[in-house]
């Protein structure tokens, strides 16, 4: 399943609309985790605008495709994903953060249509997707379950426990990706906590192991072929990504981790990601 | 980068507990080099970036590792250090709560926690990120100390006044947008000792963190609207509680009141009725809190509302209280 010109055209106007959003709901709520939620946009557009078998007319179907957010705290994006994908009306977002709303910074799965696992506190996200890809086989579902990590995220104990029992298991339904950004909250990965050499960690935990740009969807599309068709162990995509990717002020400036924008940095956002 | 509204959850610029906390925690730095500071990549949000800027040597950034965080912080106890461990209030309490039990609590080391966005302060956030169970669970740590401090200055007294203890501390801290109580640091502070804000006779409400300001503010109101005296206990530490000035309340005004941000199980009001109960004496009890259920998103001032823990709230609390019947006990001076 190649990325044709027509489609690279069709996801690259989604991924600039759904940065858009992510800039617009940053103001709207006071802040964000807007670093993160710019990395990662591209694999969830990738997915949810080709790869996730998903009906958003009918969030429930027992049989569609699983994605969890393990870095939960890209719900920001991942809220914004799902308004483009037509999970809800857009207009809720503008409420984001706000008293009452559904929408915290994290996302209330029991609040949020679409959302398969309430994320936020990091290394949960890994697990569950383990539950999920294991059910799917004591249940003989064929749906796939995707899981997105953060690579600070990676320093989590548990996020190993659970790569150990996805190989362990031979769990090969499951497909995981890490927003390789080099970025967490207190500066870069390697000076808070080296994670490095991370391709060899995962491969020693027994995943079928890939790394690409993840802001390219040729290549990523192309990983995501591989991992799907790979069998006998689960599989890693190490996306190769930039925090605050499109948004010049911010790209690799781990200050913007977590920020608010007023009306000028907002114009200069959009103007820099070439939105309206 | 933040203005106004805007809730910029890692840069806050004023004087918040958080911020005192750093800066007192440099000045025992100076004073006591066996002191060393930890986080898991919340330095800069928790503040014990500032102890980490001052002395590099002596701080350790684990990454997002709250097990290993606490595991690593009792090696360094019983290597004769005293660690000083920073993170949130729900991770410190759950993520990381049996490594706290059993590596720090049950070893008895000398180690301090300073547990921030405690409660519901982290609102937007979500409720991942709130807090409403941890006095719970950490007060049924045998060895462990619980403080919860109402405000930036409190803060100050209970962190210096943990070091005088040779053993695990809990001090549960708020985001940063709490309003101050006092209005220095110049009052009597000693750990397990509650604080009498105002004085009262018909009604006492026992606070913790944060609802320590609005019951202040309500007793002031209920005085000026109702002619009620309330009594206000700051309860600052939960654990070992004040049973002296519970009973006292107890048997002096036969109206009592908790109030904190956590579920109404196990925390402030579930330490105070354990009191109660066991001293036989008869009063009029409620628990304001989270009714054992999971927390609102949006802002704290908001969220206090809901649950009824703010100003309002409270005076709707002890209005509702004031014709509650309870069983008048005939000997108050058998047991108090
Ligand atoms: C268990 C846990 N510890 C700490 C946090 C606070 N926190 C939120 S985001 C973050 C940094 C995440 O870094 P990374 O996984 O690299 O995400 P990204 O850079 O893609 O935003 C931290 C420490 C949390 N949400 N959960």
């Amino acid at each position: 399943m190649a990325v044709s010109e027509a489609e690279r055209g069709e996801l690259t106007r989604r991924a600039k609309a759904i940065r858009s959003g992510i800039v617009d709901v940053t103001g709207w709520a006071g802040g964000s985790h807007i670093g993160g939620a710019l990395s990662q946009t591209d694999i969830l557009t990738l997915l949810y605008f080709k790869y996730l078998n998903i009906d958003p007319a009918n969030p429930e179907w027992p049989d569609r495709d699983r994605f969890i957010l393990s870095k939960g705290h890209g719900g920001v994006g991942l809220a914004v994903t799902l308004a483009e994908r037509g999970y809800f009306d857009p207009a809720l977002l503008k409420d984001f953060g706000h008293s009452g709303s559904p929408f915290g910074m994290h996302l209330d799965g029991n609040k949020v249509t679409g959302v398969d696992a309430s994320t936020g506190s990091l290394g949960h996200g890994l697990s569950m997707a383990v539950g999920l890809a294991l059910g799917a086989r004591v249940q003989g579902k064929a749906w796939r379950t995707y899981c997105l990590i953060g690579d600070g995220e990676c320093n989590e104990g548990s996020i190993w426990e659970a790569a150990m029992a996805a190989s362990h298991y031979r769990l090969d339904s499951l497909i995981g990706f890490v927003d390789r950004n080099r970025m967490m909250i207190d500066g870069a990965t390697e000076d808070v906590m080296a994670i490095e050499p991370l391709a060899d960690k995962w491969a020693a935990f027994g995943w079928h192991v890939q790394t690409v740009d993840g802001h390219d969807f040729g290549a990523l599309a192309q990983a995501i072929d591989e991992a799907q068709e790979h069998a006998g162990s689960p599989s890693v995509i190490l996306a190769q990504t930039v925090k605050g990717k499109g948004v010049d002020f911010m790209e690799n400036d781990p200050a913007w981790h977590y920020g608010g924008l007023n009306a000028d940095l907002i114009a200069r956002a959009k103007a820099s990601l070439g939105a309206e | 980068m933040s203005e106004g509204l805007t809730w910029n959850v890692y840069n806050v610029g004023d004087m918040t507990q958080r911020e005192i906390y750093g800066l007192v925690l440099c000045e025992l730095g100076e004073k006591y080099p066996e002191i060393v500071g930890l986080s898991a990549d919340l330095a800069k949000s928790t503040k014990i970036g500032t102890f980490g800027d001052r002395f590099p040597e002596r701080f350790f950034n684990v990454g997002i590792a709250e097990q290993n965080l606490f595991g690593i912080a009792a090696g360094l106890a019983k290597s004769g250090l005293i660690p000083f461990v920073s993170t949130f209030s729900a991770f410190a309490s759950m993520r990381a709560g049996e490594f706290v039990r059993t590596d720090i609590c049950y070893q008895n080391l000398n180690c301090k926690i300073i547990a921030t966005h405690g409660g519901t302060s982290f609102g937007p956030a979500g409720t991942t990120h709130h807090a409403t169970e941890d006095l719970a669970i950490v007060r049924a740590f045998a060895n462990l100390t619980v403080v919860v401090p109402a405000d930036p200055f409190e803060t100050a007294h209970a962190v210096r006044a943990s070091m005088a203890i040779d053993g695990p501390v809990y001090i549960r801290i708020g985001r940063g947008f709490e309003p101050p109580v006092y209005e220095s640091e110049d009052y009597d502070f000693a750990i397990g000792r509650a604080v009498e804000m105002h004085p009262g006779t018909d009604v006492t409400v026992i606070a913790c963190g944060t609802p320590v300001s609005h019951a202040l503010q309500a007793a002031g109101l209920l005085a000026e609207q109702d002619g009620l005296s309330v009594r206000v206990l700051n309860m600052h530490t939960v654990k070992p509680i004040d049973r002296e000035a519970v009973l006292r309340a107890v048997q002096e005004t036969r109206r009592i009141l908790t109030v904190e941000d956590h579920n109404v199980i196990g925390g402030l009001g579930g330490a105070v009725a354990e009191v109660i109960a066991e001293s036989g004496k008869g009063c009029a009890f409620r628990r304001a809190g989270l009714c054992d259920e999971y927390s609102m998103i949006g802002y704290p001032e908001d969220i206090l509302n809901r649950y009824r823990l703010d100003t309002d709230g409270i005076v709707e609390n002890v209005r509702e209280m004031l014709g509650v019947e309870f069983e008048e006990d005939e000997d108050w001076e058998d047991e108090v």
